[in-house]
């Protein structure tokens, strides 16, 4: 039976049957190949050496499922990868969870499981085990996913936030929100949306050589969902500690920028999949920077700003351009378009 | 840019220091609210000089009976409402867009133009603009009033809750708030109205009036201008927005909110009735008048009890001063419309501002 562009997945594909079995072997495992994942088990056997592992999971759900710089396919693995390596691991291995709507066709759901191939296979992670559940149409959007993730810390990985004291430098990888202003630009249907484009990207070979040639870094986060606000305001309240950040050091893509205020958004708090803050000691920052910087991933890394004494309460502070000062809020929630 | 800054900034002080007493400088216009607190302005101004944000956020200033309007409308099973975003969160006397359980019926939309093509793609349903805003959303409204009447697109109507700046700024220096010493004119809006509107605040009312961009360095340079007038004893108008403001204004825009609205007596929040201050439809445009299509009267709203946002939008008080700023209010749950909309003082202040909540 071969495949033609008006095939759709079917809810008998879930049923675990012959369509089930045929929507593995035949779209699949082709694109995943690897030895763990076609031996088709219930688990995946891992084999790893001493030392610790770290375990993460996240659920992709985006609209529009392709977008320019990505698409849910390679965001559902970049993001787990990312998750990895901002927690000092190098990843190992992926599992791969599809909930798919009946009526997705099968040419979109082949180039999504194209684009977690490659995207896996170029950082050099096997997905080793994974699901396939199909749902009325209408129930999911299309398609979501899961993906979970185990990755090796590195014997150089102490990162913790309470190892954050005052002095420390804060580095950004590069520009901040071009994932979110993409994603709202095209689902708005923007013109300005080609030059728009989302920094997808996983970071583990950016983190972990940082990791294994310098001593300095005590924290990482990836700002996601809530953009550089969120992830500056939970390491501030968790670390008890206040951040102070120049607006004039923060890299940001002028057509962001001009998206966002024309459609009235804060870039701060907008989503980046492609981008780890870290907070390093004051001694190593340069080292770190100009690691990033030979990195494809960091060519506009920048530290940004440093860790503060606190005063009565933690907070993030920005030194705006003109040399004034105000608190960076902890986003909350939605952000609505403005009237004019 | 520095040296510049440096330079108002010096003229902000010694104006403050030569004249011995607190300035009140007010900001009608919600770009410039959120433009002086994310630039950190305020945190750069001298004591003495205190800026107030006036009525300029259109959601802020729509009165309590509009909104009320709206959600009835909106528990209709025959209407879809289209509304911009900001308006989904105002609360009304029963919950709000977004919390009702309206939403199949309540559509978000980013111009005019979809909300008409909500009704061009809907024919079996009412579909209701929310149309809220002063000159600068105004004419999109009618341009789609008008292309409503020439494709008789008869399941279209608006819900016009426009408003005039002008008539505001009279009224708060005629009554509610004296204090007012000078004021930083919309950019937006300037662009639409020219200028020269702003002539009787400056003439009748004796007021320097300075019109900007919003760019931080033209908005300390309006501000150092009006301290400037102020020190000087004189009150003038400027415009600082040279290369997006003329004298005239908009001509095409002005014609084209001639051609379907006309001034009209209408509420404010905080500032009540104010003569001639709203956009009506005219008659000739009236079938697409929400008011009279729904045969609704509108009547003065009662604002939400302890929410102190019609004093905020006079510049009477500051957001910390209310009692519930904070606290029972927030961006996460607002009382107020000042604390929903991303250009409201409150909003403002929450985000921006920091210390006074903690």
């Amino acid at each position: 039976m071969t495949t033609d562009k008006n095939d759709r997945i079917l809810l008998a594909h879930g049923g675990g049957g012959q369509l089930s079995d045929e929507l593995i072997r035949r779209h699949i495992l082709p694109k995943l190949e690897n030895k763990t994942l076609t031996a088709l088990g219930d688990s995946a056997k891992l084999d790893v050496d001493s030392g610790s592992l770290c375990f993460t999971t996240d659920s992709y759900v985006v609209k529009p499922l392709f977008f320019n710089g990505g698409d849910i396919g390679k965001l559902a693995v970049c993001g787990t990868i990312n998750d990895l390596a901002v927690a000092g691991s190098r990843p190992l291995a992926l599992s791969l969870s599809l909930i798919i709507e009946d009526g997705f066709e099968f040419e979109l759901l082949d180039k999504i499981l194209e684009s977690i191939g490659q995207t896996a296979r170029s950082n050099n992670v096997d997905i080793v085990t994974g699901d396939t559940k199909t749902v009325e149409a209408g129930a999911a959007d299309g398609i979501f996913i899961n993906t979970a993730g185990i990755g090796i810390r590195l014997a150089a990985a102490e990162l913790g936030v309470e190892k954050i004291s005052a002095g420390d430098k804060i580095i950004i990888n590069g520009t901040i929100g071009d994932h979110g202003m993409t994603i709202i630009s095209q689902r708005e249907g923007i013109k300005f949306q080609s030059r728009l484009k989302s920094d997808c990207a996983a970071l583990a070979g950016l983190t972990c050589e940082l990791l294994e040639k310098t001593s300095g870094i005590k924290f990482m986060r990836d700002p996601t969902r809530g953009g550089l606000a969120a992830t500056l305001n939970e390491i501030a309240r968790s670390g008890k500690k206040s951040i102070e950040i120049n607006e004039t050091d923060i890299p940001i893509d002028k057509t962001v920028q001009a998206a966002a205020d024309m459609l009235g958004f804060d870039v701060f708090a907008i989503a980046n999949e492609g981008k780890f803050v870290a907070v390093v000691s004051p001694e190593s920052a340069e080292d770190c920077l100009k690691i990033c910087r030979n990195h494809p991933l960091g060519k506009k890394a920048s530290i940004i700003g440093q860790i503060i004494q606190t005063k009565d309460f933690p907070l993030v502070e920005l030194i705006t351009r003109i040399g004034g000062r105000r608190i960076v809020q902890m986003p909350y929630g939605r952000e609505l378009p403005r009237i004019c | 840019m520095l040296d510049k800054i440096k330079k108002s900034q010096d003229i902000l002080a010694s104006t403050c220091e030569a004249l011995g007493r607190q300035i009140n400088i007010m900001e009608v216009c919600g770009t410039h609210t959120v433009s002086i607190f994310r630039s950190g302005i305020r945190s750069t101004l001298p004591e003495g000089l205190r800026l107030l944000s006036g009525p300029g956020c259109p959601v802020c200033v729509t009165d309590q009976s509009y909104i009320d309007i709206v959600l009835q409308l909106a528990d209709r099973d025959d209407c879809i409402i289209a509304t911009y975003g900001d308006m989904i969160r105002v609360p009304g006397k029963n919950g709000s867009l977004e919390t009702k359980q309206t939403k199949a019926n309540t559509k978000v939309v980013l111009s005019s133009e979809d909300a008409l093509q909500l009704a061009k793609d809907n024919p079996g349903k009412n579909v209701v603009f929310v149309a809220v805003g002063f000159e600068t959303t105004a004419p999109a409204t009618a341009v789609v009033v008008k292309e409503a009447a020439v494709e008789s697109i008869d399941n279209f109507t608006i819900l016009s809750g426009h408003k005039l700046v002008v008539p505001a700024m009279k009224a708060l220096l005629s009554g509610k708030n004296h204090n007012i010493d000078a004021f930083l004119c919309p950019g937006h809006v300037s662009a639409i109205i020219g200028s020269g509107a702003f002539v009787p605040i400056v003439e009748d009312f004796k007021r320097p009036c300075v019109v900007a961009g919003f760019e931080p360095l033209q908005i300390i340079e309006a501000l150092a201008e009006i301290c400037r007038q102020l020190s000087a004893g004189i009150a003038e108008l400027k415009s600082l927005y040279g290369a997006v403001v003329t004298g005239q204004g908009n001509i095409v825009a002005q014609n084209i909110i001639d051609e379907c609205f006309e001034p009209a007596d209408g509420y404010w929040r905080g500032l009540g009735k104010i003569e001639k201050s709203t956009l009506k439809l005219k008659e000739s445009f009236s079938r697409f008048d929400a008011f009279k299509r729904f045969n609704i009267a509108e009547i003065p709203g009662e604002e939400t009890s302890g929410c102190r946002c019609g004093e905020v939008l006079c510049g009477l008080i500051e957001p910390p001063d209310c009692s519930l700023f904070g606290k029972n209010c927030t961006p996460l749950k607002p009382i107020g419309p000042c604390m929903v909309s991303s250009e409201g003082a409150c909003a403002a202040w929450f985000k921006y501002g920091g210390q006074e909540r903690n």
